[in-house]
């Protein structure tokens, strides 16, 4: 199998010299078209250069560097963005703050208030009970001094019928008023 | 005819014999394929820059990957001061590679395999450097080739050894793109002859061959359009930084 192969490679091998005899060596080398060459090169190379460098890398520059700038812009933005937002954190925690002692100010002003509020009707409403009882006071002293007047009487009236039906006979009044009087000082104290 | 793997390479006249004088410009199958490398890469950055959106859109993102990645080449190996001269080693990568990549396709004409080809771009940056080289540091741009630090008794050889690889600097820069070019694709054609002279026994393990190759010489068209710039930018460094 190896031989063949080698068999066949010796084959090519004649067969390609054979044809290098048609054609001498490298194409390379046979001046006939040199100058149409470096004239083609020239004429192509200088075209391409000068559309490159007065159209497409200006352009392709152009775009690279927008793209840097709209890139930093950007960046800038963020930035800004960022601190403004900061910035408004900062305002609402000092609004949310701010709001707070509102609150507890306006907290205590009413706890103060109504503390004020109920001591002041607290008093007032002392007063008017200390002057009902006052009143009731006097009312229950004028009551007690009319009762002794009243008393007086009922028992000297009772103590003259008791005295006529006893005796059958009228006392002198004043008298019996003076004896009663006399009793009700000594036993009447004990009742006022 | 159709085996001989330098066939490929063949200069021939399309159309009418054009003559300037004794000269010889008539339009030939390798005009045709610098002209279509040019007009492929004009389409390319025609519908790369069309839209100019801040998102890029696939084409456009290729084509400014393609700047930035000329950009920070030059910038990295020649400085600021290299950026006038951005928009040729722009073109120049771009051409060669467009060029490289255009010979991969079956039957087509590799432009950048002809010697005489590459010889003139090369001659053409070789010269283009030495005037701004001369221009930038007058005289003392001789002082490239007098490396400091080096004893007095050796100053003469090594002067003539920098001169001498100076001067075949043009030489390097064209053979190495040339022979790569011609090399790849003399081999392709090999195996792609092996193919169908060993037929449907033999014919598979030089068309993995082929396949393999294929993919290589794609990698090499990017890369040696790569060095022929990146040559160009260590060149134009010389010439704008004097270092020695």
């Amino acid at each position: 199998m190896l031989k063949k192969f080698f068999i066949l490679i010796n084959l090519f091998q004649l067969f390609s010299f054979e044809a290098y005899g048609a054609e001498e060596g490298m194409p390379q080398l046979n001046p006939e078209y040199w100058v149409s060459q470096i004239f083609w090169l020239i004429v192509v190379f200088t075209i391409l250069y000068l559309i490159l460098s007065k159209f497409i890398l200006p352009k392709i520059n152009g775009n690279l560097e927008t793209r840097k700038s709209q890139i930093l812009r950007n960046l800038e933005d963020a930035q800004k963005f960022k601190e403004e937002s900061e910035k408004k954190i900062k305002d609402y925690e000092a609004i949310i703050n701010e709001a707070k002692q509102k609150a507890k100010s306006i907290i205590n002003d009413t706890r103060k208030k109504i503390n004020e509020d109920i001591q002041v009707k607290k008093n007032h409403l002392e007063k008017e009970i200390e002057s009902e009882i006052n009143k009731a006071e006097n009312e229950i002293k004028s009551l007690k001094l009319s009762s002794v007047d009243s008393v007086k009487k009922i028992a000297f009236e009772t103590s003259s019928l008791i005295i006529k039906e006893i005796l059958n006979a009228d006392l002198n009044s004043s008298n019996v008023s003076a004896i009663v009087e006399d009793v009700s000082k000594k036993k009447l104290d004990k009742y006022l | 005819m159709a085996t001989n793997p330098m066939h490929q390479f063949h200069v021939h006249r399309i159309g009418p014999e054009i003559k300037i004088g004794n000269f010889d410009i008539s339009f030939t199958n390798a005009s045709f394929f610098m002209v279509t490398s040019v007009l492929t890469i004009l389409i390319f950055f025609y519908f790369g820059t069309k839209k100019r959106a801040i998102i890029p859109t696939k084409i456009q993102l290729i084509a400014e990957l393609t700047y930035t990645f000329i950009s920070k080449m030059i910038s990295d190996t020649a400085g600021s001061k290299a950026k006038p001269y951005f928009a040729f080693i722009f073109s120049l990568f771009i051409f060669v590679l467009f060029c490289n990549m255009l010979g991969m396709l079956p039957y087509s004409f590799t432009v950048t395999s002809h010697i005489i080809v590459t010889f003139v771009l090369a001659i053409f940056i070789f010269i283009g450097v030495t005037i701004i080289g001369f221009l930038k540091h007058g005289l003392g741009y001789l002082k490239l080739f007098v490396p400091s630090g080096v004893p007095i008794i050796l100053l003469p050889l090594i002067v003539i050894i920098e001169i001498i690889s100076y001067l075949s600097r043009p030489v390097s820069l064209s053979v190495r793109l040339f022979a790569n070019m011609m090399a790849g694709h003399t081999m392709l054609k090999v195996f792609g002859g092996f193919v169908v002279s060993l037929g449907l026994i033999g014919g598979w393990l030089p068309l993995s061959f082929s396949v393999a190759l294929t993919g290589l010489e794609i990698l090499v068209a990017f890369l040696q359009a790569y060095v022929f710039a990146i040559l160009t930018c260590i060149y134009l460094n010389d010439a704008l930084n004097l270092h020695h």
